[in-house]
């Protein structure tokens, strides 16, 4: 098993900043727009090297949404950005119509996904984005790890032709991916090879997966740990090889159960092949105040929660 | 365009709205019927459009170099759908396949089906005047000159994603931005002013920031008129808002003045009695 360490802690926002900085200089037909939250999106690069291709929009996340569909038509690329809860669920409709069934090449980016948001409490923390957004026809749902991946696949994002959601959060987090990687929409990373469980992880629950595959491996226990960084299209492939092999799997997001990667998962697996899975998510609950560390653990969106779902897996599949 | 061509033109486009409703007895006739006049003073006139050599219209999502139009309100889709065919982005035959399984007409606009003319999806109200004013700053990224318009209902402004977009133009500058309201006092459930009271519309938006602007929707010279004076505003550092008056069901008697025509389709002797007052000019689909 690979030892993953880290030097260094940032925000995967932070990672879509320097993602956005290189789009400004490498692409001319990407614009950004933001609902009154440039500071906490990190676009204050790109908005500095390309004033006139930003637009301020206030807090009009509406507007906002069917604007950066009006600025496809003439060959820009938007990047509508705002926090998730705002940027998905406030506007669902806009999206639908005028994004995803207009065929629009719109990225919509949003940070402060999930119960990290923390202190802000539930109106803030959305844990339901993930579901809404990949049950829309076209839309690809993306939810990078750390703060390479998410830079990386911001600036993927943008070669992609068609409607994106690119999920990413607020607070600081190990940094362990290569920051050259080559991120491939649609691709799962296996971070670590495994006979015993898979393990299936996305956004900040990967480091939180590795943490527990530590565990289990202090236990005998030789645990598959595969980023899924893209919920839709799924890695069908990918998750079907793992599964074959290790008989039993563990889903882990910052996200309800219900819709979430996990059901994904499910899909496959029930279509495809048969096998235990058990998953690591929020149970149809809202969040609350308190620091990041204190609601993953309250909410069992942490290592230990995966250790124990990843036991349970594995018992089931002996049974 | 001479204004008598024009009326001849309004007055096919309505034969085919009332053709188009009949034919698959749903629809919309009363706003599209209001809409004609205005649509084909647009299309056939007022626009800068990109044409073939054939008179056909070539289309092109992004339509850089021509003038764009938006329809907010895309449940008059009938008077959208006859005024493009009639404009030559597609055969005028396909309008019989209007609302029917498999068209590209669908009840509502929609790109999904890849019908020329057509740039947004549009029926959920209130969200055009953002994708115009979207699509006009491309415009103005791109170093492109043409204009954009965007028609919305009056009942529409009931909608509260309107009024981000009204405060958002003038304060960007949009000013190759015209948008049009239909003003005819009616929607579903009665007369405007009892549903939602809009009560002064141009002060709210003059108060925002905008070039005001009126019109009779029903009268082609004035419609040609007052376009032409707002594509001579543009460039002023305002965005153009119309306020135009129209009467739902304009050109068929039994139609007007009620709202009552809104999302109801004529029957056998209604349409007999809708066309015997609309002369056929082009040519029936």
């Amino acid at each position: 098993m690979k030892k993953y360490t880290f030097t260094e802690k940032k925000d995967t926002r932070s990672g879509f900043g320097a993602g956005m900085q290189v789009l400004g200089q490498t692409n001319p037909n990407v614009v950004a727009l933001c609902a009154d939250l440039i500071g906490s999106l990190k676009l204050d690069a790109f908005i500095k090297e390309n004033p006139e291709r930003f637009f301020q929009t206030g807090i009009a996340e509406a507007n906002m949404i069917c604007i950066a569909a009006g600025l496809t038509i003439g060959g820009k690329i938007p990047f509508a950005t705002t926090f998730a809860n705002f940027g998905t669920g406030r506007v669902y409709d806009q999206i639908r119509q005028s994004v995803a069934y207009s065929d629009k090449n719109v990225k919509i980016a949003c940070s402060h996904a999930g119960l990290t948001l923390g202190e802000d409490g539930a109106t803030h923390q959305i844990l339901e984005d993930i579901g809404m957004m990949k049950m829309l026809p076209g839309m690809t749902v993306i939810n990078p790890c750390d703060y390479n991946q998410t830079k990386a696949a911001t600036i993927a994002v943008a070669e992609h032709v068609g409607p994106v959601y690119l999920r990413f959060g607020r607070p600081v987090v190990p940094i362990f991916t290569d920051p050259d990687q080559e991120f491939i929409i649609g691709k799962a990373w296996t971070v670590n090879e495994g006979k015993d469980v898979s393990i299936f992880a996305t956004g900040h629950l990967v480091w939180e997966a590795i943490l527990a595959g530590e565990i289990l491996a202090e236990k005998g226990i030789d645990a598959e740990i595969i980023n899924i960084h893209t919920i839709k299209p799924l890695d069908e492939e990918a998750v079907l090889a793992s599964v074959r092999k290790t008989g039993c799997a563990v889903s882990a997001e910052e996200h309800q159960i219900a819709g979430g990667l996990g059901d994904s998962i499910a899909q496959v697996l029930i279509k495809n092949h048969l096998a235990p899975l058990e998953y690591v998510g929020v149970n149809d609950s809202f969040g609350e105040s308190g620091t990041p560390a204190q609601l993953m653990e309250k909410y069992g969106l942490n290592a230990a929660s995966i250790v124990e779902k990843a036991m349970k897996a594995i018992a089931r599949k002996n049974s | 365009m001479q204004i008598t061509e024009l009326q001849n033109v309004a007055s096919q486009v309505r034969r085919d709205i009332v053709r188009q409703v009949h034919a698959c007895q749903s629809g919309h006739p009363g706003g599209s019927l209001g809409c004609a006049d205005l649509l084909v003073g647009l299309y056939f006139d007022q626009m800068n459009l990109k044409s073939n050599a054939d008179g056909t219209k070539p289309f092109d999502m992004n339509g850089i170099g021509e003038d764009l139009f938006f329809l907010s309100n895309g449940h008059i889709s009938p008077v959208l759908y006859s005024v493009l065919a009639r404009a030559g982005y597609f055969n005028s035959s396909e309008l019989a396949t209007f609302r029917k399984l498999n068209s590209r007409l669908q009840g509502h606009p929609t790109t999904h089906e890849h019908l020329e003319g057509i740039r947004i999806a549009s029926g959920s109200l209130g969200q055009g005047m953002s994708v115009a004013i979207g699509a006009a700053q491309a415009k103005k990224l791109n170093g492109d000159n043409s204009m954009v318009f965007v028609l919305m209902g009056d009942g529409e402004q009931n909608e509260g994603q309107v009024w981000e977009a009204a405060m958002y133009a003038p304060h960007h500058k949009v000013d190759n931005l015209v948008a049009i309201i239909d003003f005819n006092g009616q929607q579903i459930d009665g007369p405007t002013d009892k549903v939602m009271n809009n009560r002064d519309l141009g002060a709210k938006y003059a108060a925002f920031g905008w070039n005001i602007m009126k019109m009779n929707g029903n009268d082609m010279a004035d419609v040609v008129k007052v376009l032409a004076e707002a594509r001579a505003f543009a460039g002023n550092g305002q965005p153009t808002m119309i306020l135009m008056t129209t009467e739902m069901g304009a050109g068929v008697d039994f139609m007007m003045g009620s709202h009552k025509w809104h999302g109801v389709a004529p029957n056998d002797e209604q349409l007999a009695a809708a066309l015997a007052q609309l002369p056929e000019t082009l040519g029936d689909y």
